[in-house]
């Protein structure tokens, strides 16, 4: 039985899209795609942190359970533990 | 940030062409594509324009060469579908030399065919059906006998004249003539009577029919070997045919092109105006500012081409009103300007929407679309046509939908790798969901707190977990949704609150960052009165409101747990009653002082609403009252940006501009108009707060029915098809899976694709 922990993937996916979007805009070259490239990969880590957060959020404190047929219960007795 | 980010620097050109290298610098200039002419001539008819015979000409050839297309495509075996395009380089606008040799050359073709047709036509009736009449003339009124007949029955006779060999009498005068036979085969009944009347004005002698076998034999025979000759005609006529059209084939895509690029140039020419003395046009153009190099060696080498001695040149003018807006777009980021640019093309120097577009409408996208398998499709197509982006087929098909997805291929290949990281944190891939991680949710606690026997699971068909035992739930799912949601029965309750939350929480942020965006536009154009008596209040309104509503979902989400699942507050109850300065008393609140604070939030965003609607315009009455001129008037007050016109060495302007850079300056500032103004704005801003914040919960709708959709075609299609065994199994399920593959791909991916790009469209206008 694995406990899952808040902090442990808040720590991992803050620092994967902050690298995403703070330290990969320094190693963009230069060109005359550079403001672009760099907005792209701020925007795309703002985004992607944000839907993944929203939805870690909403599972941190259920107020109710799944509901299972019987017949699940039985399988997932046997199979998941 | 480059030429994305804001429109390019332009400025206005005055080309001066000389007249003898004026069609070449502008071939050049075309071949370029750098500049857009303005209209010097705007009060001219078009039929009074200095080069419209030349335009005329082109439309002549043009009409010839369509005349040329349809008689290709009616005509040439083996058809030829699509030969529209000419192979190798592009060719160049012709010179004048070349245009009449192309002129000459299409129009001889187009004669030549017509003739041959007529010939084809011809041959083919005659060989159909054909009558006879014989007769004979004397000879010295054969001529004009043959031409009678050939005036009035031109195109449906044919005569046939010979001598006799032996002489006969005549009958008045006694003398021997040698008589002429003629043959003559028409067709027609009316032509038959024409013939007869003309006969019978000539006084010939006709036999209607041969009295004896042997010359109705003769006839026959004759009859014949004019059949076989008819043929031979048909068919060298036909060859012929043949070979003149695959030389059009060959020569009429380069020829189109030129005739395009010649009338093109043609008609800005009629946008110049000449100079006094004539020696030169003048043309008036945007330009870059970057490109003013280019410009110059563009007009140098036109001069050389031409062979002339003089050189043309350029002059910056002021510009008279707003430039045009120019982005360059590369093939990446051509195709999402597209879309911004069909809700409006940005003013010159405003901030472009497009370059954010690049993430936003792909993203906005992919929340609609969200499922790892379908994702992973949609981006295989898109790599196809990326890969195959040189290919000329793909560019150049004609079938419209086709070049819309092909324009369009980078923001599908966006669109279906952000519908992968969607799918993957909703954990669907075909409506399956995947289990990376061991579920966050346990049984066997559950199990032994309730004591659930055997015979309780049997009795019970559905069985709920309770998180507030301890284990049953173990900390959130690290990576997206819990797995045994797939498994729940109530699934979609669990579902339908997460993601409508989630599209309230992202419409906020959407439409908040869209507003600063506005920042930017004020501070570069200096308007920094707006900052504070617009923008201000709006976000102010926004953030008071809407903000706070996100405030609370994120505040019941951290701090409300199982424990207080019997007791914990509704945010759409306190919501509303936060409008209504009403209290429910079986509502909780969700933290100490909630009632004080919501109260202050409502007084703060209602008093920004008067703030937002009368700001602005008095602020611009009491500077005008002042007495302080500003050369800028203010963009959101009239529109338009227009410094004065100090130098007026521009031809083009005129009465008009001048007068109303004139107004522009002493006008009277209305406060009427802009009261008006700002009314309409507060109005639709505060309205359109509450329906666009509303109406961002399409997020969730479309990613509901997409789930929905792709679980019914795995629960009617496989999960029956799977459970079938034995070999008759596995046919059916082959079977059955071509069914499913074809749904999938038609209905989910291409239906719910477009449905989705649409309203991702919509989210962003």
């Amino acid at each position: 039985m694995v406990a899952h922990s808040l902090a442990l993937p808040m720590i991992c996916f803050t620092t994967l899209w902050g690298l995403v979007g703070i330290v990969a805009p320094i190693f963009v070259p230069k060109g005359p795609n550079r403001g672009v490239i760099i907005t792209s990969l701020i925007l795309t880590a703002v985004c992607c942190y944000l839907f993944w957060l929203i939805a870690i959020l909403a599972q941190t404190n259920p107020l109710f359970g799944p509901q299972l047929k019987n017949e699940t219960i039985w399988y997932l007795r046997y199979f998941w533990e | 940030m480059g030429s994305l980010f804001r429109s390019e620097e332009m400025c206005l050109v005055q080309v001066f062409l000389q007249s003898g290298s004026a069609y070449n610098c502008v071939s050049e200039l075309g071949e370029l594509g750098l500049i857009e002419f303005r209209d010097l001539n705007p009060n001219v008819n078009a039929f009074q324009r200095k080069f419209v015979n030349e335009v005329r000409r082109c439309e002549e050839m043009e009409k010839t060469f369509v005349f040329l297309e349809q008689e290709i495509k009616r005509s040439l075996s083996p058809a030829v579908t699509s030969f529209l395009h000419p192979p190798g380089p592009v060719p160049l606008a012709p010179q004048p030399r070349e245009l009449l040799a192309i002129e000459e050359e299409s129009e001889r073709l187009a004669r030549e065919l017509r003739e041959v047709c007529v010939c084809v036509c011809v041959c083919v009736h005659m060989r159909a059906k054909s009558v006879f009449v014989a007769g004979v003339i004397p000879p010295w009124k054969a001529p004009a006998f043959e031409r009678l007949l050939w005036r009035a029955c031109c195109g449906y006779i044919i005569v046939d004249f010979r001598e006799m060999e032996e002489t006969m009498e005549l009958s008045d005068s006694g003398e021997l003539v040698q008589w002429t036979v003629f043959l003559i085969s028409f067709w027609g009944e009316q032509v038959g009577q024409k013939v007869k009347k003309i006969c019978d004005c000539f006084h010939t002698h006709t036999f209607a029919y041969p009295e004896s076998a042997e010359e109705r034999e003769g006839i026959m025979h004759g009859l014949q070997r004019r059949i076989m000759d008819i043929t031979t005609v048909l068919s060298q006529t036909e060859r012929y045919l043949q070979q003149l059209l695959v030389r059009s084939v060959a020569l009429l895509p380069k020829w189109r092109v030129q005739v395009l690029k010649c009338k093109a140039m043609q008609m800005v020419l009629n946008l110049c105006s000449p100079s006094v003395t004539d020696k030169c046009l003048i043309a008036e153009a945007w330009c870059p500012v970057q490109k003013l190099q280019l410009l110059q060696s563009a007009l140098i080498e036109g001069t050389r081409k031409s062979g002339s001695g003089v050189n043309s040149f350029y002059n910056l003018l002021q510009p008279p009103c707003s430039p045009p807006t120019l982005f360059n777009t590369n093939s990446f980021t051509a195709g999402f300007q597209g879309i911004v640019d069909t809700y409006g093309v940005a003013r010159y120097q405003e901030v472009n929407p497009a370059v954010y577009t690049i993430i936003t409408f792909p993203f906005l996208f992919a929340i609609m679309f969200g499922d790892v398998g379908h994702g992973f499709l949609v981006t295989l197509a898109a790599l196809w046509m990326v890969w195959k982006e040189r290919d000329p087929t793909m560019r150049n098909s004609s079938s419209e939908i086709w070049k819309m997805l092909f324009g369009g291929r980078y923001v599908i290949l966006l669109m279906g790798l952000f519908s992968i990281y969607t799918g993957a944190v909703y954990n669907e891939c075909f409506s399956k969901g995947l289990s990376p991680f061991s579920s966050s949710w346990h049984l066997k606690p559950m199990i032994h707190h309730y004591n659930w026997s055997e015979d309780v699971l049997r009795m019970n068909r559905y069985l709920s977990l309770d998180p507030n035992v301890t284990g049953v739930f173990q900390g959130p799912y690290p990576f997206g949704i819990d797995p045994i949601w797939q498994l729940a029965n109530n699934h979609l309750t669990f579902l339908n609150s997460y993601k409508m939350k989630m599209s309230v929480i992202i419409g906020v942020i959407h439409m908040t960052f869209g507003m600063c965006l506005s920042l930017f536009n004020y501070t570069h154009f200096g308007d920094m009165s707006s900052v504070f008596l617009v923008l201000l209040p709006e976000v102010v309104f926004m953030l008071s409101l809407f903000g706070y509503l996100v405030f609370m979902v994120l505040y019941k989400w951290i701090v409300f747990g199982p424990q207080h699942s019997d007791h914990a507050p509704s945010i759409l109850i306190h919501f509303i009653d936060m409008f209504l300065f009403a209290q429910n008393k079986a509502n909780p609140p969700l933290y100490s002082g909630q009632m004080i604070v919501q109260k202050v939030l409502v007084v703060l965003a209602l008093s920004s609403v008067p703030v937002l609607l009368l700001g602005k315009p008095l602020y611009l009455y009491f500077r005008q009252r002042k007495g302080l001129r500003r050369t800028l008037v203010s963009v959101s007050a009239c529109g338009e940006q227009c410094p004065p016109v100090s130098d007026t060495s521009s031809i083009n302007a005129q009465l008009g501009d001048q007068e109303r850079n004139g107004l522009g300056e002493e006008k009277r500032f209305d406060i009427a108009e802009a009261l008006v103004h700002q009314v309409i704005h507060t109005i639709e801003f505060c309205l359109g707060c509450i329906s666009n914040t509303a109406s961002y919960l399409r997020l969730w709708a479309l990613s509901l029915a997409h789930t929905q959709l792709s679980e019914v075609l795995w629960v009617m299609m496989l999960r029956f098809s799977l459970s079938l065994e034995g070999f008759m199994g596995s046919v059916v399920i082959a079977l059955i899976f071509s069914i499913f593959a074809m749904l999938t791909v038609s209905v989910l991916l291409i239906m719910e694709g477009l449905s989705a790009f649409l309203h991702a469209l919509r989210l962003h206008w």
